[in-house]
């Protein structure tokens, strides 16, 4: 008798929790589909499609640092690899850049797997520190490689619209639905991972490695499965990235400042959050801007004041982040 | 793609690279002393060692005191700074999860950066007349006078932190609280004390390096990046937490640095020394002198 109340007390609660999420998601979802509607500004536009590209680099690097525990200091080097496959595959060979896109995951995943598997023998800041030094010679060579332009970069044609050619020059809205998609399935990726079975493996690995193997988890195949799936994300993210921009060089795809800015978003937003990642873009980014226009843009390094102090404070004192404010309330 | 140099070249290059490695192993010692105090690795040393360049760069330019006059000042500034660092942050972090522990000292980091760019501006400095500069002919080879001063000094320095803790009591009692935080405790050793000691020591040498460096390296808010990194190459390639490892490893990187640059390319001398450093570790997962 007690037990059954005790279930439905539990059901009532999970449907009133539900209740309020769903309205959310739904609020969420219209506002994300109807934005266009709204925003006239090309300004604003590309904030939108910054936002959601962001959210997904973010998203793709919290499956592998949130879940998996595992601080790679060096994504950009997948970005850099889809933005740059995409690009080259199609200017040398002609081929189409969504083909391109995948040729680009392809290739990220590959150099995730030649990365990791000798890197995860790595713990803690070793990997950290390794990730670093491997995204500043990739950076290197990309920048001393003529065939991929060099340090000039490189400019891709402009070719007439369509979702073939993924250029889209009379409605840019249409870069936005793309990006929104990305994020979407993204982001249900990390849903999906985080229920499932994997999801828990990681999260075992992050805990406490040594206790995960010893319980037989495979640890090297699930951090390399990790790596793999946020390796992908972000090549695809590059990909998108050089067709919106249509142009790219080494410091714009490879820098340090981009695995570093992909890592602020998410920490400050709630690292090992489903939502931190969004949270943090949907924040940080327009805060970036703000400050860019109240103080000028050249030099003064305003947003990295912020976005340091809150990244040591949010490490200090709020762990989980921004998303963990809010759970951490309605959990009491 | 291969140049040969001849052999003077040669020999120039690799003395300038061993005087280089010297100052790389003072600012790496600070690091590994940390780390093999506490597990923690500082992610904002290289800008420590950026506002200890720049605090000799203003007392040039503001009391028109030489660098070499500003290393005491440095080492204090810099040591405050270690114990307040210690105090407002880490000690808040010592039983947190390894992101929280990263991330409180990668965002002081960037943080310290951006208030340098913000008050200073991006523009490079220079000491203009320090005391030491051009080069000297030593043995039919040419060095420059201040790269040969910083790394006599930093090997002085070096000297110095071995001698603190292997022969005074207060270094004893750090590396008695490295060696097992509990039992030191147990021993009496107020192991809060020396944490604060290890973070003012540690800051302190890289103040002391700072102000060398001022003297023949440009100073702008992104000086301490390219530091840092090498820095943490230094002590991830020696073993962290070994300090006479940082000082081989520092050796290594400075001749390293200036043989890739002679024998491949200038361009490539980081990603020598990076593939180096990632062959070393992924044999010997504990760097070379890393007991892990």
């Amino acid at each position: 008798m007690a037990a059954a109340a005790v279930a439905d007390r539990d059901g009532e609660g999970a449907r009133r929790r539900f209740g309020l999420g769903g309205v959310v998601l739904i609020l969420l979802a219209v506002v994300a589909l109807g934005f266009p509607a709204f925003v006239t500004l090309p300004y604003h536009r590309d904030l939108a499609i910054r936002i959601l590209l962001f959210a997904t680099l973010a998203q793709a690097w919290n499956i592998l640092a949130g879940y998996c525990g595992q601080i790679s200091l060096g994504h950009a080097v997948y970005f850099g690899t889809g933005a740059y496959t995409s690009s080259v595959l199609q200017m040398h060979l002609g081929v189409n850049p969504w083909i391109g896109l995948v040729a680009g995951a392809a290739l990220a995943v590959a150099i995730s797997q030649a990365i990791g598997y000798p890197c995860f023998r790595l713990r803690g800041h070793y990997f950290a520190i390794a990730t670093i030094a491997i995204g500043e010679i990739v950076h290197t060579l990309a920048i001393n490689w003529d065939f991929i332009g060099g340090a000039r970069g490189l400019t891709l044609p402009i070719r007439k619209d369509s979702l073939l050619a993924f250029q889209f020059h009379g409605t840019k809205f249409i870069y936005y639905y793309i990006a929104l998609a990305l994020m979407v399935v993204c982001f249900l990726g990390a849903w999906h991972i985080q229920r499932s079975r994997i999801g828990y493996y990681l999260r075992a690995i992050r805990e406490d490695t040594d206790a995960a193997q010893s319980v037989g988890i495979p640890v090297t195949r699930y951090k390399l499965i990790a790596m793999a799936v946020s390796a992908a994300f972000v090549s695809v993210g590059g990909s998108f990235y050089a067709q919106y921009v249509l142009y790219m060089d080494p410091d714009s795809v490879f820098p340090l400042s981009l695995s570093i800015l992909v890592c602020v978003l998410t920490v400050v937003g709630g690292v090992g959050t489903l939502w931190g990642p969004l949270v943090g873009t949907a924040l940080m980014i327009p805060l970036s801007e703000f400050t860019r226009i109240q103080f000028g843009g050249t030099g003064s390094g305003v947003d990295l004041l912020i976005y340091g102090a809150l990244l040591t404070f949010v490490a200090v004192f709020q762990p989980t982040g921004l998303v963990g404010l809010v759970t951490r309330r309605r959990g009491r | 793609m291969f140049t040969v140099p001849t052999a003077d070249v040669l020999i120039q290059g690799i003395i300038s690279g061993l005087l280089m490695g010297c100052i790389y192993a003072l600012i790496a010692a600070g690091l590994s002393l940390i780390f093999g105090l506490m597990e923690i690795v500082n992610f904002a040393h290289g800008e420590f060692l950026m506002l200890a360049m720049y605090t000799a760069f203003w007392m040039y330019t503001l009391f028109a005191l030489d660098p070499l006059l500003s290393v005491p000042i440095c080492g204090g500034v810099l040591f405050v700074l270690g114990v307040v660092t210690h105090k407002g942050i880490i000690r808040r972090i010592l039983g947190a999860p390894m992101l929280a522990q990263i991330f409180a000292t990668f965002g002081l980091g960037i943080f310290l950066r951006a208030a340098a760019q913000f008050l200073w501006t991006p523009d490079f400095r220079q000491v203009s007349e320090p005391w030491v500069q051009g080069p000297v002919r030593l043995f039919g080879v040419s060095v420059g006078l201040p790269q040969l001063v910083s790394a006599l000094a930093s090997l002085l320095a070096f000297g110095l932190l071995i001698w603190f803790i292997t022969k005074t009591e207060a270094g004893a009692a750090l590396e008695a609280t490295a060696q097992d935080r509990q039992a030191a405790s147990l021993m009496g050793i107020n192991t809060e004390r020396m944490f604060t000691l290890g973070w003012g020591i540690s800051s302190a040498c890289v103040g002391v390096a700072g102000a060398f460096l001022a003297s023949f390296f440009y100073v702008f808010p992104y000086v301490g990046s390219l530091f840092g990194l090498l820095a943490f190459v230094t002590v991830a390639l020696g073993g962290f937490g070994s300090i006479p490892g940082s000082l081989v490893a520092g050796i290594m990187i400075g001749v390293i640095e200036v043989l890739a640059g002679l024998f491949i390319a200038p361009a490539f001398k980081y990603v020598a020394v990076f593939a180096i450093y990632l062959v070393v570790v992924l044999i010997r997962p504990q760097g070379l002198f890393g007991k892990f």
